[in-house]
């Protein structure tokens, strides 16, 4: 029976049972959004056991895809079964996407492991909502860890890769020098350095770059209170070189923020970013009713916005 | 800002589109995955030398709307019969196109085995995102 005839309990029902068509499912009407989507989060919430989210984002050819390709061959000799979101950007002109993840994770499929690629679709909203769900799908159906694969060129991904538990930032040698390793952004937000493709020339440049820019986080005082500085793993992804010790250090996070209490506090940071991202496409829509059939009619536009605001705020 | 000029309020269509067997010809594939992208699609793109299963597996955990193959091996009419064997034994109930080099002899062997639509060389762009489009409402 086709898992699109289902309702939405008996379609989560099937996935928590492990049922892949349900699970695929599950995630497009996460994707959606709407009340279907709300449903999904309601039933899959209670079953969520707290899975390691890890986002792992870079520059577009940083090898993310082939890391994350080995990562998922590599885990499940750990007894672990990981799941992958890959986030790719859609068109702003015509709403189209070329999904192409999966071509350096192909031999994984299947293998007890579950791929999914989410294009943006555009908009900062939507994958606000979507993601935090899959990632909450994905938990309840006994997937761990999550990883979120995201390019990190834009504030939606670094936004998307800051929602993680740990993020790992994917530089290449030769990618920039020491005044770029400064520069604010992505680099900031990673819980661990991986220089992938570290068979190249210029590997021990970038590592003494990123190193550098570690000690003037220490000098300015901008380092992590609670002692933990992101460790610079090298990895060559292609033959899986690193992946072992990569991963290692994204456990030694994990337990490093078991320990001092920061697992609870980003979580707790996650889960009032996702009720405010939930709050915000609701004043949207009546935002969106509310301006619907406006005409200019002499009053200025700020007179109209606050006497508008004052019932939409009632 | 939302995409306003696109959204028709029905769900994006998401096509896998695959190289099944060895067959190492990709520019025409790539030339589709465009074309489809530009129609609004989501394309989700695997690449060469995919087995059935690895494209029953990637249907599955993507909720594929619609199979895509790219054909131009002389293999299509032992390869889409497996590929459909494939999908019938995984119980998904999703149409297959197949493009490529077909011969026109062939055609009809094909649509009798349950392939959706097939796209012969030179498809223009406006055949290539229809026949998806048909073949998917015709699923729905």
């Amino acid at each position: 029976m086709s898992v699109k005839k289902l309702s939405v309990p008996e379609l989560v029902g099937r996935a928590l049972e492990g049922d892949r068509r349900a699970i695929g499912r599950m995630l497009t009407l996460i994707e959606r959004g709407g009340e279907s989507a709300d449903e999904i989060t309601d039933l899959t919430h209670p079953a969520a056991k707290g899975a390691h989210v890890v986002g792992i984002t870079g520059a577009p050819g940083a090898g993310k895809s082939t890391l994350t390709g080995q990562l998922i061959r590599h885990l499940p000799t750990l007894g672990l079964k990981p799941a992958v979101l890959a986030v790719d950007p859609s068109s702003p002109l015509t709403g189209g996407a070329i999904l192409g993840d999966r071509v350096r994770m192909d031999d994984v499929a299947g293998d007890g492991g579950f791929i999914r690629s989410v294009a943006t679709r555009g908009y900062a909203g939507g994958l606000a909502l979507s993601v935090p769900g899959s990632v909450r799908a994905f938990d309840a159906c006994g997937f761990d860890p999550v990883l979120i694969e995201t390019v990190g060129v834009g504030q939606v991904e670094v936004d998307v890769a800051g929602a993680a538990d740990t993020t790992v930032v994917v530089v290449n040698p030769g990618w920039g020098d020491a005044v770029q390793a400064n520069k604010a952004g992505l680099l900031e937000v990673a819980d661990v350095f991986v220089i992938n493709k570290a068979d190249r020339d210029g590997a021990n440049d970038t590592r003494r770059d990123l190193e550098l820019m570690l000690d003037l986080s220490h000098v300015s005082g901008h380092e992590d209170g609670t002692g933990y500085r992101p460790p610079i793993l090298m990895t060559t992804a292609t033959d899986g070189s690193g992946v072992e010790a990569m991963w290692e250090a994204v456990t030694a996070h994990r337990t490093h923020l078991e320990a001092t209490g920061a697992l609870e506090r980003r979580r707790t940071a996650r889960f009032r970013y996702e009720v405010a991202s939930r709050l915000t496409t609701r004043m949207e829509r009546s935002i969106a009713r509310s301006v619907d059939g406006l005409t200019p009619d002499g009053r200025s536009p700020a007179t109209v916005a606050a006497n508008l605001a004052a019932d939409l705020l009632a | 800002m939302p995409i306003e000029s696109t959204d028709t309020g029905q769900p994006t269509i998401r096509v896998v589109l695959a190289k099944l067997g060895l067959d190492g010809h990709d520019r025409g594939i790539k030339v589709v995955a465009r074309i489809l992208r530009d129609a609004g699609m989501e394309v989700i793109y695997l690449g060469l030398r995919q087995t059935t299963a690895s494209i029953v597996a990637a249907a599955e955990e993507e909720d594929a709307d619609a199979i895509g193959l790219s054909m131009h091996n002389a293999g299509h009419l032992a390869l889409a019969p497996s590929m459909l064997a494939a999908l019938d034994d995984a119980d998904l109930d999703i149409p297959l196109i197949i493009g490529g080099i077909i011969p026109e002899a062939d055609i009809p062997v094909l649509e009798d085995a349950g392939v959706a639509a097939i796209l012969g060389p030179g498809a223009p762009a406006e055949e290539v995102v229809a026949a998806v489009r048909g073949a998917v409402a015709a699923r729905a």
